[in-house]
């Protein structure tokens, strides 16, 4: 401990404080100030960029997510007017035969109804063919025949008779 | 670029015969004291003075020293300026002062230099020894630019120019160009693991340039100290206690009043533990800085001797056995030594940021 | 330096290195337990034998 006092000079102790705070000092100026500011700088720099990589990211994501929305939509939107289209489609063709049935059912039934008055106005025809023709029959019996009163009428009856019959 | 491997090779090649260059320096100083003694005791002898010389400071840059054969001492070096304070300022050149073998005169008064301190003495120069050896002469104050101021003045012009040029690399580009690439991280670990742990984020940018300036200049004076310039600067008591003495100001002006509070009026204990408690936590505020001093001084002591007595060792064995394995042996404690000299910056970096950090750390518990 | 002393710093030496050497163990075991939290060990360690080391100067320049 004595060495140590003894050893000790007043000088060196003085130069080496002065010179270091000087040191200090300086290098605080000229040195660390600006080394650790830039230092720093480029820190914040290459943080800023990740943060904006990040956020360009994020966006991208939106807009990914914006894209697959429209997309969706426009999926739906063809969907739904497809089937409209198949609806009517259907629907038109449900039209069409409908009327086409009705269509037919009335031509069916003119048809029928014409072949009915058809049938009447013959039977009719017939009719009046088989009156004139007994008529005609009846004038020639008649013509022959009418000598006997009796035997007229029984013949005049057998013969409507036969013509009721068809 | 094409630049680059060779200034690497040049580097490794440089760490590489660090210790080696040391063994070297002390092998020349050795060799040229141990002809001139007879008997195993005299270089036992001259092994122990060469050391104690080593460890002090000098008044002039003598890189090397060689005896001619009529017996005359020729230093190879340059001399330095002497600044005392004796009755007003003297200055003269230390080459007046002849390596202590001359008196200088200066303003009136004659001086000489007695084991690398000036006294004050008669025409003649006699110095006066007492009892235990020790010179009863007037000792002036000595402002002296010494071996030591020396280098301390040399390192901070190598700390300003290396790290002015690294911060203006940065205005270029994002990226420090050349020496920056080796600093930079160095840079970044004492500011991430060593400011902001033990100081905290809020407080540490204001120690920062204390704790850059005094890591980097510990280190590269360690480091001189291993080169075969023979210059030794942390082993000297004052700019150690210098060092700490500035951890010591700065740490407790910077201090806030929840530390004040835990030194007298310790929180959360009973009362009468708290008076007991306040002497031995005010006695822990100098013991602090004083640890740390003498932690620095110790251990470059320590290794300068422990290093040179073991180069010191080949002389006494001189046989090659012997010898080559303290060759071998201080080899190896030389690279150890490259090793302390940046443990040492670290450890009163580390504790320096650790002293600030419990100045201004916000306790909100207890 | 006289013998008392010489004792006193050996004594000094002895109980440091014990201390030190018990930090640097229990670091070394504490590491190999938490391997993530070694860089907090290893500061702690070294403050702690950083303290040790400190007294032990202190008590061998007073011896």
């Amino acid at each position: 401990m004595d060495k140590l006092i003894n050893e000790f000079s007043v000088g060196l102790f003085f130069w080496q404080l002065l010179l270091f705070v000087g040191l200090v000092l300086l290098l605080r100026k000229f040195a660390w100030k600006p080394i650790l500011d830039s230092v720093e700088k480029r820190e914040s720099g290459i943080e800023d960029a990740l943060q904006a990589a990040e956020n360009a990211k994020l966006e991208m994501q939106n807009l990914q997510a914006d894209n697959e929305k429209l997309l969706n939509e426009a999926r739906a939107e063809r969907e739904t007017m497809l089937k409209e289209a198949r609806e009517l489609k259907a629907k038109m063709i449900a039209d069409a035969e409908g009327d086409a049935q009705a269509k037919a059912n009335k031509m069916i039934e003119q048809a029928q109804a014409a072949i009915e008055s058809e049938k009447k106005s013959a039977m009719a025809e017939l009719k009046g063919q088989v009156a004139s023709l007994s008529l005609e029959i009846a004038e020639k019996v008649v013509k022959d025949e009418l000598s006997s009163k009796d035997k007229q009428m029984e013949l005049v009856e057998s013969m409507l008779g036969d013509a009721k019959l068809n | 670029m094409q630049r680059k491997p060779v200034v690497s090779l040049l580097f490794f090649f440089l760490i590489a015969f660090l210790p080696l260059s040391v063994l070297a320096q002390e092998d020349m100083h050795l060799k040229e004291i141990a002809p001139g003694v007879e008997g195993e005791q005299g270089v036992k002898e001259e092994i122990k003075e060469y050391i104690d010389h080593h460890l002090l400071d000098s008044h002039d840059f003598s890189l090397f020293s060689y005896t001619k054969d009529n017996g005359e001492h020729v230093y190879v070096g340059f001399p330095l300026p002497v600044i005392l304070w004796d009755d007003g300022l003297k200055v003269f050149s230390s080459s007046k002062l002849h390596h202590g073998e001359a008196v200088a005169e200066a303003g009136g008064n004659y001086y000489k230099s007695y084991h690398n301190k000036i006294y004050r003495t008669n025409a003649e120069g006699d110095i006066n020894l007492d009892d235990h050896h020790h010179p009863t002469n007037v000792k002036p104050l000595d402002f002296s630019i010494t071996k030591n101021v020396f280098t301390i003045l040399i390192v901070g012009l190598l700390m300003l120019w290396m790290f002015s040029s690294m911060a203006k690399s940065y205005k270029k580009g994002a990226l420090p160009k050349g020496m920056g690439r080796f600093l930079e991280p160095i840079v970044l670990y004492i500011r991430d693991d060593i400011a902001i742990p033990n100081i905290g984020k809020k407080h540490y940018k204001r120690y920062m340039s204390f704790l850059l300036t005094i890591f980097f200049f510990i280190w590269i004076i360690n480091l001189l100290g291993l080169t075969p310039l023979g210059v030794n600067v942390t082993n000297n008591i004052a700019v150690t206690f210098a060092l700490a003495l500035l951890t010591f100001l700065i740490t407790n002006f910077t201090a806030n009043k929840s530390y004040w509070g835990h030194i007298f009026w310790m929180p959360g204990v009973p009362k009468l533990m708290r008076i007991v408690l306040a002497p031995i936590e005010l006695l822990g505020i100098f013991i602090k800085p004083f640890s740390l001093l003498i932690r620095l001084y110790a251990n470059i002591t320590a290794g300068h001797i422990v290093l040179m007595s073991i180069i010191g060792l080949m002389f006494i064995f001189k046989n090659w056995i012997g010898s080559s394995l303290s060759f071998g042996l201080a080899f190896a404690l030389a690279l150890l030594e490259l090793l302390v000299a940046a443990l040492q910056a670290y450890i009163f970096t580390m504790l320096s940021a650790l002293y600030f950090g419990q100045a201004v750390e916000e306790h909100d518990d207890h | 330096m006289t013998i008392p002393n010489i004792v006193g710093a050996g004594l000094i030496v002895i109980g440091a290195g014990l201390g030190i050497g018990r930090i640097g163990g229990q670091a070394m075991e504490a590491i190999a337990r938490q391997p993530e939290a070694s860089g907090k060990i290893q500061t702690a360690m070294l403050i702690a034998a950083a303290l040790i080391e400190g007294i032990g100067f202190a008590a061998l320049f007073a011896a």
